[in-house]
């Protein structure tokens, strides 16, 4: 636990994110972050580049590659992001509607897609990202609403489903779904979605009551690493000042 | 060299009801929007629409102007689910082929190509293919044998794209930075019209410190008619000669559809830029009363 008073004030829920979200780049090597479910993925991606991931590669959320300052050092309008995409080179972490046990994820609608009960976004790159490149999920409100038995439209692809396509699904992967209450990933013999870390302050009791399946949970869940002294000052006053990130996250660590 | 210079009411005489008609830009970004609003005076409908969805979509949904839609989403980019466009699937108003951004852009550079389709790693797996069930796989012919999907070609009968210069022989370049897929737009289609904010001459194109020939995107063997609208892209952004309106995005976004549509797009072009300006200056005395009450 961090020392309680002293200049820096114990880390918020909404900054473990942050360090959840910036561990799966963690030895990414040269390659291309996409952060594109939220403000925390973004934060996350850019303190990962200012520390442990140097070799990363950031855009502005445009068609530009760009350093942690915004110092331009490429172009990747969509046409090449794209391409980029079947090259491999690049590790997501897309947003999720919904997602299921086995890690397929809906944005594109609820209800019958035919005609919807809800039109979200659309399938956008979802089918080719994971095909292609590691694709990693952010949750900002770990609910049964989102993590689902069975997802109204499939546009990631999970790994029950990966499995029946092993050729062109080799390159298939979900390394981490992040969420405001811990972190999940597939690491079981049939991939099924298993508790691997958990925010401080938040019980497995919470997880489980926040999800619509049977999670895998092993008799042992750790905690989600705390951020360093350095991490904690890189994130309050270098990479969001302005404090987005807890208007994504509440913080709820004191509750 | 002909002249290939038209009013927008000229260029969308050409196109007719059932016809299939690609819109270029992206979201809700350098979107030919003066082309779309005369294709909304015209009367012109049961459109297939082929588009990286934005307030085109939205716009011509609401409009009741869509059979069938060609997209892998619909946004209008800091608002991020179009409402008018939510609205229309969510009556089931017309017909959709949903497929992944990247089967889209392959499926454009086949009709550029005149190839029937080109293999795609993606679609497999997800509900793209349930939702497409005309779509077909491919396997490799080489040792790998991995299979793909077999992304048709989308082949257009017209395309639609803004640019922010452009002669009158149909040479367009982009000044923004990114070019989204507008020359394959054009080349994916059967007559392409452009519209720009400026017609300038030939060898205007280039002048700019941002403008280096690499930009020149659109090339006038694809292009069968150039449109000059100024503010054309409105209220999607047309780097850098102006960003998004997003006051104005607000307000499309909020309104009744009719509300919107009768107030803006009942006359012409100029008829819409002076409706903008009138609600500009209403917001603007709005604030200036409210910060001296």
């Amino acid at each position: 636990m961090s020392a309680p008073g002293g200049a820096a004030a114990a880390p918020t829920r909404a900054e473990y994110c942050v360090i959840a979200c910036a561990e799966a780049w963690r030895d990414a090597g040269e390659v291309l972050a996409s952060p594109m479910g939220g403000v925390i993925p973004s934060v996350g991606a850019r303190l990962a580049r200012l520390t442990f991931a140097p070799d990363l590669l950031l855009t502005d959320g445009e068609a530009l590659l760009v350093d942690a300052d915004g110092t331009i050092e490429g172009w990747l309008p969509y046409r090449q992001h794209l391409e980029l995409v079947g090259g491999g080179r690049r590790h997501v972490m897309m947003g999720a509607s919904q997602i299921d046990r086995f890690g397929n994820q809906n944005i594109a609608c609820i209800g019958d897609w035919a005609v919807p009960r809800r039109q979200l976004l659309g399938v956008r790159g979802a089918p080719v990202n994971t095909l292609n490149n590691p694709t990693s999920y952010w949750i900002p409100k770990h609910s049964r609403r989102v993590f689902v038995e069975r997802v109204d439209m499939v546009c990631g692809v999970g790994y029950d489903r990966a499995a029946r396509h092993p050729g062109t699904a080799r390159f298939h992967r979900i390394p981490r779904v992040v969420s405001d209450l811990g972190v999940l990933d597939f690491a079981t013999p049939d991939h099924a979605m298993r508790l691997a870390s958990l925010h401080p302050g938040v019980s497995v009791e919470q997880v489980r009551e926040a999800t619509g399946f049977a999670l895998v949970v092993p008799p042992e869940v750790p905690r989600t690493r705390e951020p360093t002294a350095g991490e904690l000052r890189l994130i309050r006053e270098v990479i969001d000042p302005a404090g987005a990130r807890d208007r994504e996250v509440p913080d709820r660590a004191g509750v | 060299m002909g002249d290939k210079t038209m009013t927008a009411d000229e260029a969308v005489s050409a196109l007719a009801s059932g016809m299939t008609v690609g819109i270029g830009g992206w979201g809700s970004r350098r979107k030919p929007m003066a082309l779309v609003r005369a294709v909304l005076r015209a009367g012109i409908g049961d459109l297939t629409v082929v588009s990286y969805g934005g307030p085109d979509v939205g716009m011509l949904a609401a409009a009741g102007r869509i059979r069938k839609l060609v997209a892998a989403f619909t946004t209008l980019d800091s608002i991020p689910l179009e409402p008018h466009y939510r609205a229309a699937r969510e009556r089931g108003a017309f017909e959709l082929m949903e497929v992944d951004e990247a089967m889209f852009m392959w499926g454009l550079r086949a009709a550029a190509n005149r190839l029937p389709f080109l293999p795609v790693r993606a679609g497999i797996g997800s509900d793209v293919m349930r939702v497409n069930p005309e779509l077909r796989t491919v396997d490799s012919p080489y040792e790998d044998g991995e299979t793909f999907v077999a992304m048709p070609a989308l082949r257009l009968d017209a395309a639609l794209v803004h640019v922010n210069r452009a002669d009158r022989r149909g040479n367009g370049i982009y000044l923004g930075p990114d070019p989204y897929f507008d020359d394959l737009f054009c080349a994916a289609a059967d007559r392409a019209y452009v519209s720009c904010e400026r017609i300038v001459d030939t060898a205007e194109l280039t002048k700019g410190a941002d403008a280096g020939p690499q930009s020149l995107l659109i090339k006038r063997h694809t292009v069968t008619g150039v449109v000059e609208a100024p503010n054309g892209a409105h209220f999607t952004s047309c780097a850098p000669d102006y960003g998004r309106d997003e006051a104005f995005q607000r307000l499309y976004a909020g309104a009744p559809w009719p509300e919107f549509a009768n107030r803006f797009l009942g006359g012409d072009e100029h008829a819409y830029r002076s409706a903008v300006r009138a609600w500009q200056r209403e917001q603007e005395r709005g604030q200036g009363e409210e910060g001296t009450s």
